[in-house]
C-alpha cells in the first residue's frame, strides 16, 4: 500500500480543482452506462415476450411497441392453447406443454430438495467434525465434492446412458433427479458449508451441555439458524436444474421431456412460427424471471457464498 | 472400511471428552455383515445371470440398485450402533459421500472400458475392444484439434466478460438512485435458460430478415448483417450470447467484493486526491485480486462446458468454427450413434481439463496469497 500512497501524493493539488465541475457530467455518465446496459439486459426479454403477441406482418415489418406499433393479437397464445379463448378448450399443444412445464417442476424441485438435505448433512459435518477416511482428512474430502464442479456432463453422459438403460431408469424423472442432484450437490456443499462457518460454535456446546445429542443440536440449534443459506441454496439449484439441457435432451424421450428439450427440438423446426416460438420461450423464462425479481437477494446471497470472506 | 473411518480429534465439541461407544456393537457389526454378504450375493447372481452362465431372468439391474440402497441404510445405522458419538458424525457426512461415489465411481469405470471399445449404437455388432484404436482417430482428428481450439478463444473471452463484469459491478457500487432496479436487471440474463436465450437472441433477435439486431445493423451501414455468416463473425456472435448469459455471474461476485472493501481505504486515498482511474488502479484493483481470481476461476470452470448455445444456435457451424468440445461430442453421441471414440474424446477433454484447472489454480493461489 505504501508505493501506491507515494505515487498518488505529488499530484494531490491540480487533481483537487476538477473533482467539482466535473463531478454532474460523471454522474450523468453512470446514469448512461446503467440505462444502457439495462436496456441490453432487458430487451430481448422484452422482445420474446412481446413477440408472442404479434401476427405475421408485425413480425416482418419490425415493429416493437405494442399499442402504438401494432395491436397485440393472441395468435402465439392460441397456439399454445393458453389464450383466453382457448383455455377452457381441449388442446394437445397445451397438454404437451403443461406435461414438460410439470416435469421441469418435478425434476428440479426433486433434485434440489435432495441436494439441498444430503448436502447441508455434508457440509455440517465438515464444517463441525474432523473425519479421517483411509488417507482422506476434511479438506480432501471438500475436495473430494467440490472437484466435481470440473467434471463437464458430456464425460459422464454415455456411461449414465448405459448404465440408466440397464436400470431402466431412461426416461424416468427419478433417474433426472439423480443426475441433476449430482449436478448441484457441489455448489450446495459450498454455499452451505459457509453458511455453517459462519454460526458461532458456543450455541451447540451450550446445547450439548443440555443433554441435546450432536443430531439433536443440530436439528433444533443450528438447522433454524441456517435456513436462509438453504434457501439460497435451494433457489440456485432450481434454477440450474431447471435451466439444464444436455443430460435432459440424453436421457429422456417421451415421458420425462423436460421444458428446454422441448423449446430445443421446437427451435430445430424451421417452419415454426416467430409467436408461437416465442410464446413457448416465455411461458419457459418466466418462472426463472419471477424468481429473479422476487428472490434477488437470496440468488446473491447463493452466489457470493464462500467468495467473499 | 469402517475401521479407517475414525474420528481423529473433536476439538470443537471438547465439551464431552469421552465419547460413548456403541450400545450395541455386536448387533451392528452382524446387521453391517449381513447387509454387504446380501449385496455381494446378488452382485454375484446379477453377474452371472448376465454372462449368461445360469439363467435367472432378471430384467434389468434394478434389484442391485435397490440392494445398494439397503446396504448403504445399514451401514450407516451400524455405524452408529458399532461406534456411539463417532458413528453418529459420521452419518453427517455419509449419505453424499455415498450418494456421490456410487453415481461417479461406476460411470468413471464403465466410461474408461467403454472409450477403448469400438462401439457404435446403430451399427449390427455392438461392442468390441480395440485397444488405442480410438485414440489414434483422435488424434488425426482434425475437428476435434478444432473445437479444442475455439475452446481456447472461449476461455480468452472470459477475460472481456471480466473486463465487462468489472464495469458493471463498479457502476452499481456508485452512489446511484434506483440501484435495486439496475441490479435486478442486470441480474436476469442469468436466471434464463441457454436454451431458451439460443431462441430470443439467436435465432430471433440476430435473424437475418426480421430479427431487430440485423435491423439496427443494416441502420447503421452494414448491408449485409449475417451473424453466423463467417467463421469469425459466427464465434463472435456465440461468445456475445454467452457474455450475455454470464456477465451477470461474475458482477454479482465483484459486486460484492466491491461491498466488502473496508470504507477507510477509499477515503484515505480521496482525501490524498486520488483520481477516480488512480484510486482504482492502485488500490481498488489490487484489493479486489483475490474477488476477482476466484470469479475468473469459475467462470473458466463453467465456461469449459459450454454446449448448449451453441448446439441450438449453429450446431457447430459454419465449417465447425463456433463448436465447442462439449457441443463435437454431443453430435457425436446423438446424431452419429458413435459412443465408443465419444466417450474417448471426453475422457481426453477431461484429462486437458483437469490439468488446465490444476495449473490455473497453481498460478492463481499465488496471486491471492500475497494480496491475503
Amino acid at each position: 500500500m505504501s508505493t501506491a500512497h507515494e505515487a498518488i501524493r505529488p499530484e494531490t493539488p491540480a487533481r483537487r480543482s476538477f473533482a467539482v465541475p466535473g463531478f454532474m457530467t460523471r454522474s450523468m455518465l453512470i446514469y448512461a452506462a446503467l440505462v444502457f446496459w439495462a436496456f441490453v439486459s432487458l430487451f430481448p426479454i422484452y422482445w420474446t415476450v412481446t413477440t408472442s403477441f404479434k401476427t405475421a406482418v408485425n413480425v416482418t415489418q419490425g415493429h416493437l411497441i405494442p399499442f402504438v406499433d401494432f395491436t397485440p393479437d393472441w395468435k402465439g397464445w392460441r397456439s399454445l392453447g393458453l389464450s383466453p379463448d382457448t383455455i377452457f378448450e381441449q388442446s394437445t399443444v397445451r397438454d404437451e406443454f403443461m406435461r414438460r412445464f410439470f416435469n421441469s417442476i418435478v425434476a428440479s424441485a426433486g433434485a434440489s430438495l435432495l441436494a439441498v438435505v444430503i448436502g447441508s448433512l455434508a457440509a455440517y459435518g465438515l464444517s463441525r467434525f474432523s473425519y479421517k477416511f483411509l488417507w482422506m482428512r476434511n479438506k480432501d474430502i471438500s475436495f473430494f465434492f467440490l472437484s466435481q464442479l470440473i467434471l463437464p456432463p458430456v464425460v459422464l453422459a454415455m456411461p449414465f446412458l448405459v448404465l440408466y438403460k440397464q436400470l431402466m431408469l431412461l426416461d424416468s424423472l427419478v433417474g433426472l433427479i439423480l443426475v441433476y442432484t449430482l449436478m448441484v450437490l457441489p455448489i450446495v456443499i459450498w454455499i452451505m458449508r459457509d453458511q455453517f462457518d459462519t454460526i458461532p460454535l458456543e450455541l451447540e456446546q451450550a446445547a450439548l451441555v443440555d443433554g441435546c445429542s450432536i443430531w439433536g443440536a443440530f436439528l433444533r440449534i443450528v438447522l433454524p439458524i441456517a435456513l436462509p443459506g438453504m434457501v439460497a441454496a435451494f433457489i440456485l439449484s432450481v434454477i440450474l436444474c431447471w435451466n439444464e439441457y444436455f443430460f435432459a435432451a440424453l436421457l429422456t424421450s417421451t415421458d420425462a421431456k423436460t421444458l428446454p428439450v422441448m423449446v430445443a427440438s421446437q427451435t430445430g423446426s424451421q417452419g415454426i412460427n416467430w409467436w408461437s416460438m416465442a410464446a413457448i420461450a416465455s411461458a419457459a423464462i418466466l418462472p426463472l424471471v419471477l424468481i429473479g425479481i422476487f428472490l434477488e437477494r437470496y440468488i446473491v446471497k447463493g452466489l457470493t457464498a464462500g467468495a467473499v470472506k | 472400511m469402517s475401521q479407517s473411518m475414525t474420528l481423529v480429534t473433536n476439538e470443537p465439541f471438547a465439551v464431552r471428552r469421552a465419547a460413548p461407544a456403541g450400545k450395541h456393537v455386536l448387533l451392528g457389526r452382524a446387521m453391517l455383515a449381513f447387509a454387504t454378504i446380501t449385496f455381494l450375493v446378488v452382485l454375484a447372481l446379477q453377474s452371472l445371470d448376465a454372462m449368461g452362465v445360469i439363467a435367472l431372468g432378471f430384467e434389468s439391474w434394478r434389484p442391485l440398485l435397490y440392494v445398494y440402497l439397503i446396504w448403504a441404510v445399514v451401514f450407516g445405522v451400524s455405524q452408529v450402533m458399532i461406534r456411539g458419538e463417532a458413528g453418529e458424525r459420521a452419518a453427517f457426512v455419509l449419505p453424499a459421500v455415498l450418494f456421490t461415489v456410487a453415481m461417479v465411481i461406476f460411470p468413471t469405470i464403465f466410461g474408461l472400458y467403454i472409450a477403448f471399445t469400438d462401439w457404435n449404437l446403430s451399427a449390427v455388432e455392438g461392442r468390441r475392444f480395440n485397444g488405442l484404436d480410438n485414440l489414434r482417430t483422435l488424434l488425426a482428428d482434425t475437428y476435434f484439434w478444432n473445437a479444442l481450439l475455439n475452446m481456447v478463444y472461449y476461455v480468452l473471452a472470459v477475460l472481456a466478460q471480466y473486463a465487462i463484469a468489472f464495469g458493471l459491478a463498479l457502476l452499481l457500487n456508485a452512489e446511484i438512485k434506483a440501484r435495486k432496479f439496475f441490479r435486478v436487471a442486470f441480474l436476469l440474463p442469468l436466471m434464463l435458460s441457454p436454451v431458451a436465450v439460443s431462441w430470443m437472441i439467436g435465432k430471433s433477435l440476430m435473424e437475418y430478415r426480421f430479427g431487430p439486431a440485423a435491423t439496427l445493423a443494416r441502420y447503421l451501414g452494414w448491408d449485409n448483417p449475417a451473424f453466423f455468416s463467417t467463421p469469425w463473425l459466427a464465434r463472435l456472435s456465440i461468445m456475445a450470447m454467452d457474455a450475455w448469459v454470464s456477465i451477470p455471474f461474475m458482477m454479482v461476485l465483484l459486486l460484492a467484493g466491491l461491498q466488502a472493501l473496508p470504507a477507510e481505504i477509499k477515503e484515505a486515498a480521496r482525501v490524498d486526491g486520488a483520481t477516480g482511474w488512480q484510486s482504482f488502479k492502485e488500490i481498488t484493483f489490487p484489493l479486489m485480486l483475490p474477488v476477482s481470481m476466484t470469479a475468473l476461476i469459475l467462470r473458466i470452470i463453467f465456461e469449459l462446458k459450454l454446449a448448449d448455445i451453441v448446439i441450438n444456435v449453429t450446431a457447430g457451424g459454419p465449417g465447425g468454427a463456433t463448436d465447442t468440445v462439449s457441443s463435437f461430442i454431443f453430435r457425436e453421441y446423438r446424431d452419429r450413434s458413435n459412443v465408443g471414440y465419444g466417450t474417448m474424446l471426453a475422457e481426453v477433454y477431461l484429462v486437458i481439463i483437469i490439468v488446465f484447472v490444476a495449473l490455473i489454480l497453481k498460478w492463481a493461489s499465488r496471486w491471492m496469497q500475497r494480496t491475503n
